[in-house]
């Protein structure tokens, strides 16, 4: 097995073995989805037109809770500077972690989206743009999540920090996710999804280097 | 020929800064002395009233706002790839002067909201984007105060001070088409096809009191900074 996908496996293991973080970030996702309608009321009209932008703020909150395993348990065990000794850039090592994180998250979470779509009322015609958007979309999610969690990985307490820094720049995501949605349910071709792609591409080809570059200076010290 | 980098020398800041320090500070009084007369002098615009007098303060703001991150995207790359402390401190330095810029372009852009759109706030394209902004620098500070060692806190905060200056026109763009994604209101645009002259020289005035005032305000805060991690060098030699 090529270290890369040694260190992938290893990661989706960890986060899908009893006590890991996958299952849990998929029950938190439709527990903020659950919480919307006791928020803004049963009005099923209403639910199915902000149905796309309430799954893609809490797909993205979801996605941001498991964030601090990503590279923090493996800074504190001292696995972090064994991985940094392997042949593996850390480069390829960020690329690896944030692949493994959407493969447990962010896929996930895509293909539960359908059935708390059916839970908010929304039409026929939104299902398949919800799907593909956040297919689409999560990638970049892991990818500027990987940025922040390796940035806050010296500090002690970086719970709160970590969501602060990252949610402004999740912004675009959440943007054109969910106006690719409500643009599907209009009927109108507004062009969020190339938005989208091109946002998700650029997120997850610089990603890598931010994360590695940000490891490595806290490794140093 | 003489590079920036000889300027970067602490000691070598300290002389320059304290002789342009003075000459700064009076530009900056008199361009906003200058200009706030002006602009209060300025006759009400026949569509937006006296509230095209908020102008003056808000349009600069907004302006040394975005310079702001754009100097600190600079000083945060010379840190990381120079290695240079007085970057380092430049950048720590212009985050919570961005952020105050920023704040106050917000503030009086909301009132100048409430008589022309109805309300403070309305989620307008320029000032969500700046909403962002402000989330922006406050994260920055937010993790240089958390992360304990000093050059490690500027080397991990100059790397998301890069991240956020590749990603604001994204953001920018972003808002920007999300804002006409959803025409819910109508929003009256602002300012008419020209700006008439008893508005522009008010309007230029102000734009250089604020951005002497950002200039003497960040060489104030670097100085400081300076001097202060000396005299802890010097605390930690006599101990």
């Amino acid at each position: 097995m090529s270290p890369f996908s040694a260190v992938l496996f290893r990661d989706m293991r960890l986060a899908t073995r009893a006590g890991g973080s996958a299952a849990l970030a998929l029950a938190f996702f439709a527990a903020v989805a659950t919480l919307v309608p006791l928020g803004v009321g049963s009005d099923l009209r209403l639910l199915s037109r902000i149905a796309g932008g309430v799954l893609w703020i809490a797909a993205v909150l979801a996605a941001l809770l498991s964030l601090d395993r990503l590279f923090q348990s493996d800074f504190d065990d001292g696995s972090l500077d064994i991985i940094a000794l392997s042949p593996l850039s850390l480069e390829a090592m960020s690329f690896a972690k944030l692949l493994a994180h959407w493969l447990v998250t962010g896929l996930p979470l895509t293909l539960l989206s359908p059935l708390l779509g059916l839970l908010f009322g929304l039409p026929g015609e939104g299902y398949g743009p919800l799907m593909a958007s956040l297919a689409i979309g999560t990638p970049a999610v892991s990818a500027i999540g990987a940025i922040g969690a390796a940035l806050t990985l010296s500090i002690r307490r970086g719970g709160l920090i970590l969501p602060f820094i990252v949610l402004p720049l999740l912004s675009p995501a959440v943007i054109f996710g969910a106006g690719a949605v409500l643009g599907a349910l209009d009927g109108l071709s507004n062009g969020a999804f190339w938005l989208l792609g091109a946002f998700s591409l650029v997120a997850v080809l610089l990603a890598p280097f931010a994360a590695a570059g940000a490891v490595r200076l806290n490794l140093a010290g | 020929m003489a590079s920036i980098f000889e300027f970067a020398n602490p000691k070598r800041f300290m002389t320059l800064s304290g002789a342009i320090l003075p000459w700064l500070t009076v530009i900056c009084v008199l361009s906003l002395a200058a200009g706030l007369y002006l602009g209060f002098a300025a006759p009400p615009d026949y569509q937006q009233g006296t509230t095209v007098k908020i102008m003056f303060i808000h349009v600069p703001a907004a302006w040394v706002a975005m310079m702001c991150y754009g100097l600190m995207a600079i000083a945060s790359l010379l840190g990381l790839v120079n290695r240079h402390p007085l970057a380092d401190v430049a950048a720590k330095t212009a985050a919570p002067l961005g952020a105050m810029f920023t704040a106050l372009a917000l503030i009086t852009g909301s009132l100048w909201g409430k008589p022309m759109w109805g309300a403070y706030w309305v989620w307008d394209a320029r000032l969500t984007s700046f909403l962002l902004l402000l989330f922006l620098y406050l994260g920055y500070i937010a993790l240089w105060n958390a992360i304990e060692d000093e050059t490690r806190a500027a080397r991990v905060t100059a790397i998301l001070a890069l991240v956020g200056v590749v990603n604001l026109p994204i953001i920018e763009f972003s808002v920007e088409w999300w804002n006409t994604l959803h025409q819910g209101e109508s929003i009256i645009r602002s300012g008419g096809p020209l700006i008439a002259g008893v508005f522009l020289w008010p309007l230029g005035l102000m734009a250089v009191g604020y951005t002497t005032l950002f200039f003497t305000l960040w060489m104030i805060r670097i100085r400081t900074e300076i001097l202060e991690r000396r005299a802890r060098a010097l605390m930690l030699e006599a101990a």
